[in-house]
């Protein structure tokens, strides 16, 4: 206990002594989830539309009225040749291309029926995809508006409708930073836990104190505990700053349990600092540490479902995703957040995150060798 | 025209507030092999950057064979070879990898100037396909010589070329930099170990950023003002503990295995000292007059400052 | 000095790493209170050896003790009897001077009011008492190889190694830290010590030099001196190495 008291003392006085990694621990919460939620935004707004209007009708100016009403789509142009419009769309002006064909309104009115043409610029298949899929749903509604005038007049028997009625639970305007807020969360706590720690742990080896301490009669535990206990604590410190930010930016609180986070975070930061200290016994530089810590990173994210619902991904690729502890970090904050999950719901990933923390320790100790044999 | 001028060369880190280099100034002959002496934290490595055009000085100005280290950089850069102190060659490349890789970037081949490297180079040509960083210290400095050689330099600045290295490579490295004087190569290098003086033409003492003296090793040692005695007996640590105590006592230091006594009427209280040493009954007591090495110099100059 | 308890010992102490014998069935003993000389030729295996007798890397055969404990099973106990300076910087650059010793005195089990006074009583001693609590990093190079071995000794131990500690130091910073030295070892603790300054060798109670892993040469820096018809242990030095054929 003396030893660690001790290590843990000098370890704060560097760590409150260099403002990089006070101010990483401190600005990367606030800014990360501040930027990332605004920026990192599914929904797509202003998607330029270019209308070629063959027809100049009545109901295709209110087709055109309607869909910029809705405050998703832009008009840029409004002409008459489909070639012209094509242009805007090869120089990025336009994403969308509407083409209203002659006789429109005639054929609404007399057939009952009429085609329009949608042409999209894919390069941005997000953005093409659901520019497409907006403007349908507002042609699809323009067409039932259309018929209820009709049907206002009295008409024999009832025609039969099919709607199709989605609803999103927990989320119900699905607001995306409800969705993302506890996600970049749970990403700062595995950033701060695994490669902060790698890289102090490396850079001792690097400054060459670290021989220093290895003919001291310092235990090995001694030295690791020491090394992790700070950043476990830095851990925790930054998912409150993240709470706050949470809070005062975004109105967010979790309906759940603050308590179930905070125990949660303890255990998955253990496995983090695992992580960390595995990564630290591979390198020898800073650099290498970096490295390491990008690629396990981009794993951690892209794996983690922050972005993409790994339910989507590819058998295989959820297979792997089984192995990466942020997923089950990311999906248990969420859900206290969202869902206000309690602590017995998440049992089952509770256990999964203490296999993670004894499996990366492990590995890390028998990697560790302070005594080369 | 000499090889290199330095004039009152000023140079401040840290805006102004570390002195690296206070109103240096110096020549450097043709053919000269000179040196610059000096602990870490002189100011050798600054002014070796300065020389490289690496670095701008604060204010005075330096020339390379005519050209200014400020203005005329591009032409600088063509005629020096220069070895900086840390190992700058790439740890993973191989020997011949390394050569090469210099040779290009200067817009020469191996074959071309071959001649110029040819007697160091046969020294590690065995282990041509080993990764530099695989080498050992000697070898290393070797391999950093010939890259350093392989654009045909007139002038070859050489940063603590030995530091850390062992005395037999340190040896073969100053025969190796004898050879090449003698072919006319401008040669400045810096080390910390004051014996490699002693193969220096003329040396330049520097500590804190300032020149303490240049001359040669005899006109810096002709001018050693004092009288130096060399002392020992069985037991040295309770000999400097009396001398350091004695009244006459002016300086005394450790060297090699012997202590370097100065006295402060020098001459006349030798006869003295040797009674008080042996009044303190010190066995094998041995007393004599030594002529004073580049330390000694080097020390008395430090203590004038 | 030669009813001085022995400190070291070793014993055909061998150490490969895989087909290659790094350190070749050496045999030598270190009295208390003695200094020295471990030289050798980059890659002669002095670092390897010197790594075994502070319990950081265990020999593949032969015996050694260092401070009367087993390298191979008792090499917890040998940490606490030994101080240790290496060439590489061996404070911690963001810590203060004091913050730096009392941190070392700490790992070596001494108490908080055993650190506050052996922090103050070194520190006035080095005379630096108004540098006390600036950080290690702004002193000059000098200084700080001054605090490092300073803070080795705190726990007292029986052995302190030092690994080429007086690299790239000025000529009176070299001696002044020589001084310090003969002290320590005048009070008892013996110095083991490697270094490239030959004149370094000059002061040492006895100078061992290795070649290709083994000892080839083992005795008083005067009677090597004799043996090789030498003037300096420069050119002693010079005759044993140049026959190496190890190239690391």
């Amino acid at each position: 206990m003396h030893n660690l008291f001790i290590l843990l003392q000098k370890e704060f006085r560097q760590i409150f002594r260099n403002p990089t990694i006070l101010r990483l621990i401190l600005m990367m919460p606030i800014i990360q989830l501040i930027l990332i939620p605004f920026a990192a935004d599914y929904e797509i707004k202003n998607i330029s539309f270019s209308v070629v209007d063959l027809d100049h009708s009545d109901y295709a100016r209110r087709l055109v009225e309607k869909m910029t009403a809705t405050g998703y789509f832009r008009l840029v142009e409004y002409g008459t040749s489909y070639a012209q419009s094509l242009n805007t769309i090869g120089n990025s002006q336009t994403d969308i291309i509407l083409t209203i064909p002659a006789g429109f309104e005639r054929d609404l009115v007399r057939e009952q029926q009429t085609t329009i043409h949608l042409a999209a610029d894919a390069v941005n298949g997000v953005r093409a995809g659901l520019g497409t899929a907006y403007a349908a749903q507002i042609i699809a509604d323009f067409n039932a508006n259309i018929r209820s005038e009709w049907l206002t007049v009295p008409q024999y028997g009832q025609m039969p409708r099919i709607e199709v009625v989605s609803s999103s639970w927990y989320n119900p305007y699905f607001d995306y930073h409800l969705f993302m807020v506890p996600g970049i969360l749970a990403i700062l706590v595995t950033m701060v836990g695994s490669f902060m720690a790698a890289l102090n742990i490396v850079a001792e080896k690097e400054a060459g104190t670290i021989e220093q301490l290895n003919v001291s009669p310092l235990k090995k535990h001694e030295f690791i505990l020491g090394k992790l206990i700070p950043f476990w604590v830095l851990g925790l410190i930054s998912i409150t700053i993240g709470n706050i930010v949470a809070y005062t930016v975004f109105g967010i609180v979790p309906i759940g349990s603050y308590w179930t986070i905070y125990i949660f975070s303890a255990i998955y930061l253990l496995s983090v600092l695992g992580i960390g200290l595995l990564i630290s016994t591979f390198a020898d530089t800073q650099q290498q540490a970096t490295l390491f810590s990008f690629f396990f990173m981009m794993v951690f994210i892209l794996m983690g479902g922050l972005y993409t619902p790994i339910e989507s991904m590819p058998t295989w690729a959820q297979w792997i995703a089984s192995f990466n502890p942020p997923a089950y970090f990311i999906k248990v904050i969420r859900a206290v957040f969202i869902k206000g999950s309690t602590f017995t719901d998440l049992l089952p990933d509770f256990y999964k995150m203490i296999g993670f923390a004894l499996v990366f320790n492990s590995l890390a100790i028998l990697n560790y060798r302070k005594r080369s044999a | 025209m000499p090889a290199i001028s330095v004039n009152n060369i000023i140079k401040t880190y840290d805006k102004g507030n570390i002195l690296a280099l206070d109103k240096v100034s110096f020549d450097v002959q043709q053919g000269e092999l000179f040196g610059l002496i000096g602990a870490d934290g002189a100011g050798k490595t600054t002014l070796f950057r300065l020389l490289t055009t690496l670095l701008l000085p604060d204010s005075g100005t330096a020339q390379v064979l005519g050209f200014d280290t400020v203005k005329d950089f591009w032409a600088i850069r063509k005629i020096v070879g220069y070895m900086p102190g840390k190992f700058a060659l790439y740890q993973d490349l191989s020997i011949i990898e390394n050569l090469e890789f210099f040779a290009t970037v200067f817009n020469t081949t191996i074959a071309q100037n071959y001649h110029l490297i040819e007697d160091i180079y046969v020294q590690i040509a065995p282990f041509k396909d080993r990764l530099a960083g695989k080498l050992s210290g000697g070898m290393k400095q070797k391999l950093a010589l010939c890259c350093a050689l392989i654009h045909e330099p007139k002038v070859l600045l050489l940063d603590e070329p030995t530091t850390g290295v062992d005395p037999v490579s340190r040896k073969e490295f100053w025969d190796m930099l004898d050879r090449l004087r003698a072919r006319g190569i401008t040669i400045v290098v810096s080390t910390p170990y004051m014996d490699e003086a002693l193969r220096c033409d003329r040396i330049a003492l520097i500590q804190k950023g300032r020149i303490l003296d240049i001359d040669t090793v005899e006109g810096i040692l002709a001018k050693y003002p004092k009288r130096l005695y060399a002392v020992r007996s069985e037991n040295m640590f309770r000999l400097l503990s009396d001398l350091r105590q004695y009244s006459q006592t002016d300086t005394c230091f450790a060297f090699g295995e012997y202590l370097h006594l100065s006295l402060k009427n020098g001459e006349a209280d030798a006869p003295a000292t040797e009674a008080y040493l042996q009044s303190r009954q010190h066995a094998q007591l041995s007393f004599k007059p030594v002529a004073p090495t580049i330390e000694d110099a080097f020390i008395e100059l430090m203590q004038a400052q | 000095m030669t009813d001085l308890p022995n400190v070291i010992e070793t014993e055909a102490l061998t150490r490969r790493f895989g087909d290659f014998v790094a350190v070749n069935s050496i045999s030598f003993q270190v009295k208390a209170g003695e200094i020295f000389g471990f030289l050798g030729a980059n890659g002669a295996g002095k670092t390897t050896a010197m790594r075994i007798l502070c319990g950081l890397l265990s020999p593949t055969s032969g015996k050694a003790r260092v401070a009367g404990y087993d390298v191979y099973t008792e090499s917890e106990s040998i940490k606490q009897q030994i101080g240790y300076m290496s060439q590489k910087f061996s404070l911690y650059e963001n810590l203060t001077v004091r913050e730096n010793i009392r941190f070392f005195g700490g790992i070596y089990g001494l108490s908080a009011a055993e650190q506050k006074r052996k922090s103050d009583e070194l520190i006035t001693r080095l005379g630096l008492s108004h540098e006390a609590n600036k950080l290690v990093g702004s002193l000059p190079i000098g200084w700080r190889q001054k605090i490092s071995f300073s803070t080795a000794l705190l726990h007292q131990p029986k052995i302190v190694f030092l690994d080429e500690p007086t690299g790239g130091v000025d000529p009176i910073t070299r001696r002044q830290f020589r001084d310090m030295i003969y002290e320590t070892a005048h009070s008892g603790i013996s110095i083991f010590v490697t270094t490239h300054y030959m004149d370094e060798a000059e002061y040492c109670d006895r100078v061992s030099i290795m070649v290709d892993g083994a000892i080839a040469a083992l005795d008083t820096p005067d009677r090597l001196k004799q043996q090789f018809v030498a003037n300096s242990m420069d050119s002693v030095f010079l005759q044993l190495a140049r026959h190496a054929r190890r190239n690391e």
